[in-house]
């Protein structure tokens, strides 16, 4: 990336220019931008190589001609593809992603309906891999080649070995049919359901507010398979980078000057070289959290999870392009903005990258 | 006694052949750094670990009809679900299938869908990283700002949008998965190549008069195909994932194909009872994904010495 500041010519420094941290934000933001653009480009793409006819999927096929021209100019797909795109850009920019098939509902409402049990999982899930993958990491780099770091490592290469859905059925056969430790597929016991007033649409949040404890334990009770599942993912990642970032901190000088000034070894690692790599680990997290969102989706399916991961496969299985794309579109943007954020956080917080 | 001498000092001449600083040809060189390379690999267990693994893969699909007598499609519908037993060593499904048959044979599926896509996405990502390094400026810069825009993209979501699309089937995921795989491949081998751009013997072939096409295919291609592979290998294991996902999902291969993901999604509904339709095709998956994971961490320790221990 070219540096604005640095490749500006000698004789012009009284042009105008922005402050370096806002000049970095206004080039991510408008990287962002184009990525967008081209996610709605490709979504826009599938949605007109579907074989499915949108006007008579509309209109049903008995519809007269005169209806089925009216309907089509209606839906803008008289207009050359260039500007069907420019509509369809204005449509999503405004949250317009048209009219779910299956619910009969508009996308965006359903989405928004769905999303919060998502995000409930994804976060509980990141949560647990930062809480495990950190020390995970931390450890196998103090003892760098020793049996811990093999420990951790061969634990991470399962975690990238192990296909989610099958592990997420056996973790259902034991820890729910045979041990009995956890509540089943779903966020709730069927008794429950409906129970609670839904405020942030996350159950655990509602039924704290509601007052309603025995409920929230059952809502942890469920939620503890499935995000523990896909806290071992991003335990998996946020270790090994734990790992490489810790072992590149060990090595530098101000470690050994603080060895040899005589600071205990657990404040030289867990407070000096922890609080380097503090910065890089903010973006690897972001980066495994956008990663866990998308990973729900073969999650949610175990799990009878009523998430978003759901929405999308069960419409799928019904073509319902709309929903599908609203689906992709919602979570493509999630990811993309959660790689800004790592982005623009790295750049702004490590002061060698300013 | 002196038979035994004969082998081992032809053993070290090889060995002197293959370890000398003074090559006599190109096959030499190459032949001695590949002996170098193995010698490191080899000194890495859990690399050996994962190398056996993947042979077997390859040994499995290669001779799956010859493995087991059963067909993978034959049914037998009064010995569906039975447990693993001495006749069936992984039990049977749910339409008396033998599913260590359907096992072998998914192996067949899950390397042609693998090969298919490193065929089509790492030539792509190659030919693009290329391009991009050799010629910089505009080129450089547009190539790479698409690349960053499929990297942003979120690979399973999109690998099911696109397979809703074009309908459901093998073909389409390997479009899919290969779609969404090629931009690392991209980035890697515009890295080797902007290494390398500026060395005199790029400048020599310039100076011969070489065209920029037959610079970038004859000697900068080569020079990156090696990390590219290793790249390969090392998202193998993602790739198997991605591919058994959809077929999870139904979307991938579909039935009767023996493939691994399908089958997992098939015993679902028999999980709580007949635990082993659903457990041996998951088996299958995870232990030649571990096996992808661990050989390209070896291959990739030995290339980069710095990320590894």
């Amino acid at each position: 990336m070219v540096d604005p500041v640095s490749a500006r010519p000698a004789g012009s420094r009284r042009r105008l220019s922005l402050p370096r941290p806002i000049a970095v934000a206004v080039g991510i933001v408008a990287q962002v931008g184009l990525t967008l653009l081209g996610l709605l480009l490709v979504t826009f793409l599938i949605g007109r190589v579907v074989p499915v006819d949108p006007v008579l999927a509309a209109v049903g096929d008995r519809a007269p001609q005169a209806v089925y021209e009216r309907v089509r100019i209606e839906l803008g797909l008289h207009l050359p593809l260039h500007e069907q795109f420019v509509v369809y850009v204005g449509k999503v920019v405004t949250g317009d992603f048209g009219e779910s098939v299956l619910t009969a509902r508009p996308v965006i409402e359903d989405i928004a309906h769905v999303f919060p049990a998502t995000l409930e999982l994804a976060t509980i899930g990141v949560l647990i891999g930062i809480l495990f993958g950190i020390p995970a990491g931390v450890v196998a780099a103090v003892h760098q080649g020793r049996w811990p770091d093999q420990l951790v490592r061969v634990f991470g290469l399962v975690g990238y070995s192990v296909p989610i859905f099958w592990l997420g059925l056996v973790g259902l056969l034991l820890f729910y049919a045979h041990w009995g430790l956890v509540a089943g597929p779903g966020r709730l016991d069927i008794f429950y359901e409906g129970l609670v007033e839904p405020v942030t649409g996350l159950i655990m949040v509602d039924a704290l507010l509601a007052g309603e404890v025995e409920i929230f334990w059952n809502a942890v009770s469920h939620l503890l398979l499935p995000a523990g599942l896909l806290g071992y993912f991003s335990l998996a990642y946020i270790s090994r980078m734990t790992r490489s970032f810790m072992i590149d901190q060990l090595r530098q000088e101000y470690v050994t000057t603080a060895r040899v000034k005589g600071v205990a070894e657990w404040r030289v690692i867990w407070v000096h070289a922890l609080r380097n790599i503090q910065v890089p680990l903010i973006t690897v997290i972001a980066l495994s959290y956008a990663n866990l969102l998308e990973g729900s989706v073969l999650t949610e399916t175990v799990f009878a999870w009523p998430g978003l991961g759901q929405y999308i496969t069960n419409s799928l299985r019904k073509a319902d392009m709309n929903a599908v794309l609203g689906g992709t579109v919602v979570v493509g943007t999630c990811f993309i903005a959660l790689n800004m954020v790592s982005d623009l956080l790295y750049r702004l917080l490590d002061p060698r990258a300013r | 006694m002196t038979d035994s001498v004969q082998p081992v000092s032809t053993r070290s001449a090889v060995r002197d052949w293959l370890m000398t600083d003074t090559p006599r040809s190109r096959l030499q060189a190459r032949c001695g750094r590949f002996y170098l390379g193995w010698l490191g690999l080899i000194r890495n267990p859990l690399a050996m670990v994962g190398l056996v693994i993947v042979l077997l893969l390859l040994a499995a699909a290669a001779l799956a009809p010859w493995l087991t007598e059963y067909s993978p499609y034959a049914q037998d519908l009064r010995g569906r679900l039975q447990p693993p037993d001495a006749a069936h060593w992984m039990g049977t499904d749910e339409l008396g299938r033998d599913i260590l048959s359907r096992v072998l044979h998914g192996a067949q599926l899950t390397l042609y869908i693998v090969a298919l896509v490193a065929v089509i996405a790492a030539p792509v990502g190659l030919l693009i990283g290329t391009v991009a390094g050799y010629l910089g400026g505009w080129v450089d810069a547009a190539l790479m700002r698409l690349t960053d825009i499929f990297l942003a993209f979120p690979r399973l979501i999109l690998a099911l949008a696109f397979v809703s699309a074009l309908g459901p089937g093998i073909e389409n995921a390997v479009l899919a998965i290969a779609l969404t795989a090629w931009p690392p491949y991209a980035r890697i081998s515009r890295a080797e190549t902007i290494t390398v751009r500026a060395s005199d013997f790029i400048a020599a072939v310039r100076l011969q008069g070489a065209s920029q096409g037959r610079i970038i295919a004859r000697h900068i291609v080569p020079l990156c195909v090696s990390s590219v592979i290793i790249r390969v290998t090392l998202d193998m294991a993602g790739i198997i994932l991605t591919a058994a996902g959809l077929g999870f999902l139904g979307l991938g291969a579909q039935p009767p194909l023996p493939e691994w993901g399908a089958m997992v999604s098939s015993g679902r509904q028999f999980l709580l009872d007949q635990w082993w339709v659903a457990t041996m095709p998951g088996i299958a998956i995870f232990v030649v994904c571990l096996g992808f994971n661990l050989l390209g961490d070896g291959l990739r320790d030995l290339l980069d010495p710095k990320q590894g221990r």
